[in-house]
């Protein structure tokens, strides 16, 4: 006698599921984008909140990690100075591929308030950005939107094919 | 203070500020308060003060440049002003050709604050305070980054704030706030390079800015369009309405008026 329940209607009676590898992979890699921190500024309060017991990023799949080789994407939360705009640039290309990256805020998105001589206007100058996230600061559920939305830009993404030349690269 | 004046009027006016208003100025006293007056005269006796007067309960001094550490190394060791709270500069460089430069200092004993000033020409070079109060190492860096005063004997005369390789000194009256032109291509030159320029394009610093011919980025004006579509497209005229629709009026289109103006 069969341990488990056997569904005889569904997969012709045979405990077979039928996908591409595209979905597959897409499934494992959507559900484990971990995330490089990038806390500049305010914004990385209400990133630091996302990944807090009351939003949970974990149920994401989204796993903070300290080094730009373990991770696939970069938030980029807060004020981009200038003179930090190379260091910002270089843990960018240390990041293996294929890489993403969200631009939280309005100072990442357009230097926001800070229309001064110090500020990078706009982090898309320097790397290539794939969500913009507005608000000021946004809260938890919109950065959950933003991975959200980055997981659906992914489903729809062919593994072999090769991630295109975004600007800036 | 100002007088106060009722404002219910505001909204009607274009503006409601006072042009010809001049922000009042604190008033100088004389130095009458005993503990200053002993203080004034101690330092009197080996600096020449240029002016002396009382501010909000603190005493301020003008000095000759040349005698900033001597006038601090008296206040500190025989006035007992010990701490140095804060220094800087002030750009006068358009108005006289100088910058004035300020120590704040603290007496906890005697529970008084001592303002020491003196000015410099702008090519001048002003002798370093830091072996009298450590906390001058930051402020002169600062002073050195933001104003480009040179400080004599300093232990590490170095940029604070901005990176090393900025042109230009922040926080003088002539520089401007969007930077100028190698403040504004700064992270451009550097990671890419001056070639990449033209590609990346100059910043976008107008935070209303709206593009008539950009339809991938912008909604159209006066009309919408399929995203990224020629922007010289016209609209798509429309014949009629609700031809065959049961239960609903035919709209008619000679009777509706086109207005060719908007807001």
């Amino acid at each position: 006698m069969a341990q488990h329940q056997v569904n005889s209607l569904a997969n012709a009676g045979l405990p077979v599921a039928l996908t591409t590898v595209d979905k597959l992979v897409n499934w494992g890699r959507t559900n484990s984008l971990w995330v490089l921190t990038y806390g500049l500024a305010c914004c990385a309060i209400e990133m630091m909140a996302s990944g807090a017991s009351r939003y949970d990023f974990d149920r994401f799949g989204v796993i903070f990690r300290a080094s730009p080789r373990q991770s696939d994407v970069m938030i980029v939360a807060g004020t981009l100075t200038k003179k930090h705009a190379e260091f910002i640039r270089r843990l960018y290309d240390q990041m293996a591929e294929p890489k993403w990256v969200i631009s939280m805020g309005s100072c990442a998105n357009t230097g926001g308030m800070f229309n001064t001589y110090a500020t990078v206007q706009g982090v898309d100058r320097v790397i290539p950005v794939d969500i913009y996230l507005p608000g000021c600061a946004p809260r938890p559920e919109t950065l959950q939107y933003a991975v959200m939305l980055l997981q659906k830009k992914l489903r729809k993404r062919s593994i072999f094919q090769k991630q295109k030349p975004k600007r800036l690269v | 203070m100002r007088p106060y004046r009722p404002k219910d009027n505001v909204q009607k006016k274009s503006y409601y500020t006072d042009r010809f208003w001049v922000a009042p100025r604190i008033p100088e006293e004389p130095v009458e308060d005993e503990i200053f007056k002993a203080d004034l005269e101690k330092v009197q006796e080996s600096i020449k003060i240029k002016k002396a007067y009382i501010q909000r309960g603190q005493l301020v001094i003008f000095i000759d440049a040349k005698d900033n550490v001597q006038t601090l190394k008296i206040l500190k060791e025989e006035c007992g002003y010990d701490i140095l709270s804060e220094m800087s500069a002030i750009d006068y460089l358009a108005q006289d050709g100088e910058f004035e430069i300020f120590y704040q200092l603290l007496s906890m004993s005697k529970r008084k604050r001592v303002r020491v000033k003196c000015r410099i020409k702008e090519d001048a070079a002003i002798e370093s305070v830091e072996p009298l109060f450590r906390s001058a190492d930051w402020s002169e860096r600062e002073m050195y980054d933001m104003f480009g005063i040179k400080v004599n004997n300093h232990p590490y005369l170095k940029r604070i704030l901005m990176p090393e390789d900025w042109v230009g000194y922040p926080l003088r009256k002539t520089y401007p706030l969007h930077g100028d032109e190698a403040a504004q291509w700064y992270e451009v030159d550097k990671i890419f390079g001056k070639e990449y320029r033209e590609i990346i394009g100059p910043e976008q610093r107008d935070a209303a800015y709206i593009s008539t011919t950009d339809t991938c980025n912008f909604a159209r004006i006066y009309h919408e369009v399929p995203r990224c579509a020629d922007p010289n497209s016209e609209p798509e005229q429309i014949e009629s309405f609700n031809e065959d629709a049961p239960l609903v009026e035919t709209f008619d289109l000679k009777k509706s008026k086109i207005v060719d103006k908007t807001r």
